[in-house]
């Protein structure tokens, strides 16, 4: 038997407004070439500057992750020669990471697993480059060239593809929480390479290590992971020897496969960044980063369950969506039962924001309009069918829901004598229903209900209604 | 400490200069005499010195995230040899 060690490498676009060394704006969708200037194009006489709120991210994630956070630490060059880094050389960073020794905790499959984190470390990102294979060209955009990146490296602690996609999932879920980064793996703001290996069950030694590139999603990952561990694994048992190779995932063929290397011995002959001076990250700095981390989405959850009630699923739910779960924790604060007010935020506000293609935070129906809502509801003032339809008309307008009801008449009849006479009516039009109901179709009963919802336009309670039927057909019999 | 042709070689190739034979032997000699240099540094005593990545007493020089003006595209794309485009032009490479 064999068990599987993979470590993974997560390239992390960071989402300043202006690029690491230089002004340069980092947003998506410029023309080509557009987002450029001597800086970032490594113009002879032009110097680096950094940026300050890059450190701060690349520090925060750090703390988000548990590591240690380098009180002194600066640049490197890392120097290999591909057209889309023009200088010839990235400014990264080598013997001093900003972040190491940390961990990240998650769940698979209902067990908690805690992966190390090797280090994180701020770098710059490359330009863009297209071959056309027909054309015997290479095609170079240089917009991206200098946008500020992290690398999160993990220990090889993650023990199969499942546990590898959890990990990603539970990194994305972090960075987005902190908002550093997007975390979009398809439009490249997120990047992920493996490295793999595999030994004997109970072994302590690392097998040979194969790294993994070009994984484009999430499922890539896993996939990518199963196709080499059962690679690695068949090549073993029948005598084979797993050579240290840089595989490519073919998403197409559903397979990895050896990648042209270009430079054998990978000799980046790193050395300090003569045109960056050294950083110090003192402990008013870090402890100012520290205090603009939010509860992390693994706390809040737990916190949910614990102190609010509510259930697991919805925990998970509200949480997924950092604004959504402070529009909640908003309406909860106001007073409103959690339980409610997640039910109705996760199923009817959800809808709605869905039909509309709106944000939470586009919605004009803010924490203390909802609240109100709420008590509208559980305290019988309105039925829960007169709120469902009037949130569409809330979330649009802003108005006060209290203010709104009273102004259509919406509130809800729950007078006797009133709803007694929809009653009457209802059971006097409808002859037909009722010598159902009498021959003992209980049925019959639920669409007297809905004729007398009718009558009095979805204003009767409906447990009154229910049970003024029910009298008077009963009393008919008797 | 005396490089040897062979060691000047690798450098060069990872530095993507072509050197000829003569070169070679000529630079292996004139880099060794670079690196005594650097014997003559280690024969101080540095005990009490902290090891340093900067001669600089400068440190977190920063700016704040500001957007600031590129160039244009048409000034960038002029310092190119060769275009597609809007993109820059180069003999294909391969990927990877």
């Amino acid at each position: 038997m064999y068990e599987t060690a993979i470590g993974m490498e997560v390239h992390l676009e960071l989402c300043t407004r202006s690029k690491v060394f230089c002004g340069c704006s980092t947003n998506y969708g410029g023309a080509p070439n557009s987002q450029a200037c001597p800086v970032c194009l490594g113009l002879p006489g032009s110097l680096p500057v950094l940026n300050k709120r890059a450190v701060e991210f690349a520090i925060k994630a750090s703390l988000a992750l548990n590591c240690e956070v380098a009180p002194e630490t600066k640049f490197d060059r890392k120097n290999y020669f591909y057209p889309d880094l023009v200088k010839g050389y990235q400014i990264s960073q080598y013997d001093k990471p900003i972040g190491r020794n940390g961990y990240i905790e998650f769940e698979v499959e209902g067990v908690t697993r805690r992966v190390g984190i090797r280090r994180v470390h701020l770098e710059e990102d490359t330009g863009k480059s297209f071959h056309d294979v027909a054309a015997e060209r290479t095609y170079l955009d240089f917009n991206r060239s200098g946008v500020p990146l992290i690398e999160i490296v993990t220990e090889p602690d993650i023990r199969s593809s499942a546990e590898a996609k959890s990990y990603l999932e539970a990194l994305r879920e972090i960075m987005e929480y902190i908002e550093v980064s997007d975390c979009r793996i398809e439009e490249g703001s997120m990047r992920c390479e493996a490295n793999i290996s595999i030994r004997p069950t109970g072994s302590s030694d690392y097998g040979i290590l194969n790294e993994i590139k070009n994984i484009g999603s999430l499922r890539g990952v896993q996939r990518a992971l199963e196709y080499e561990i059962k690679r690695q694994t068949e090549l073993v048992s029948s005598g084979g020897i797993v050579l240290r190779q840089t595989r490519r995932w073919n998403e197409s063929e559903l397979k990895t496969e050896v990648m042209r290397t270009k430079e054998e011995a990978h000799d980046y002959r790193y050395f300090p960044e003569p045109d960056l001076v050294q950083l110090v990250i003192d402990n008013s700095w870090l402890n100012k980063c520290r205090s603009e981390i939010p509860e992390l989405p693994r706390a809040r959850r737990e916190r949910y369950v614990r102190e609010l009630g509510i259930t697991p699923y919805d925990a998970e739910e509200l949480v997924a969506d950092r604004a959504l779960a402070q529009y909640f924790e908003g309406v909860a604060r106001l007073g409103t039962e959690p339980k409610l007010a997640a039910n109705w935020l996760l199923s009817d506000l959800r809808r709605e924001l869905n039909q509309a293609s709106l944000a939470i935070e586009q919605v004009k129906l803010r924490e203390a309009g909802f609240s109100e809502l709420m008590v509208l509801v559980s305290s019988g003032a309105i039925g829960s069918k007169t709120a469902k339809d009037i949130l569409g008309e809330l979330v649009h307008s802003g108005v006060s829901p209290a203010a709104y009801v009273k102004e259509k008449g919406l509130a809800q009849l729950s007078d006797t004598s009133e709803i007694e006479k929809f009653v009457e009516q209802a059971i006097a039009d409808s002859p037909k229903i009722v010598a159902d109901y009498r021959v003992g179709k209980e049925r019959a009963l639920t669409a007297l209900v809905g004729v007398v919802m009718k009558l009095s336009r979805g204003k009767a309670k409906p447990e009154l209604v229910n049970d003024l039927l029910t009298q008077k057909l009963n009393k008919g019999r008797l | 400490m005396r490089l040897t042709p062979e060691q000047v070689q690798k450098v060069a190739e990872l530095a993507r200069l072509q050197l000829s034979l003569d070169e070679r032997e000529r630079y292996a000699e004139q880099l060794s005499a670079v690196l005594g240099y650097f014997n003559m540094l280690n024969s101080l005593d540095t005990v009490n010195v902290s090891p340093t990545s900067h001669a600089l007493m400068l440190k977190n020089v920063l700016r704040e995230d500001q957007v600031r003006p590129s160039l244009s595209q048409q000034q960038v794309m002029s310092l190119a040899p060769e275009l597609s485009g809007e993109l820059v032009a180069i003999p294909r490479t391969f990927e990877g």
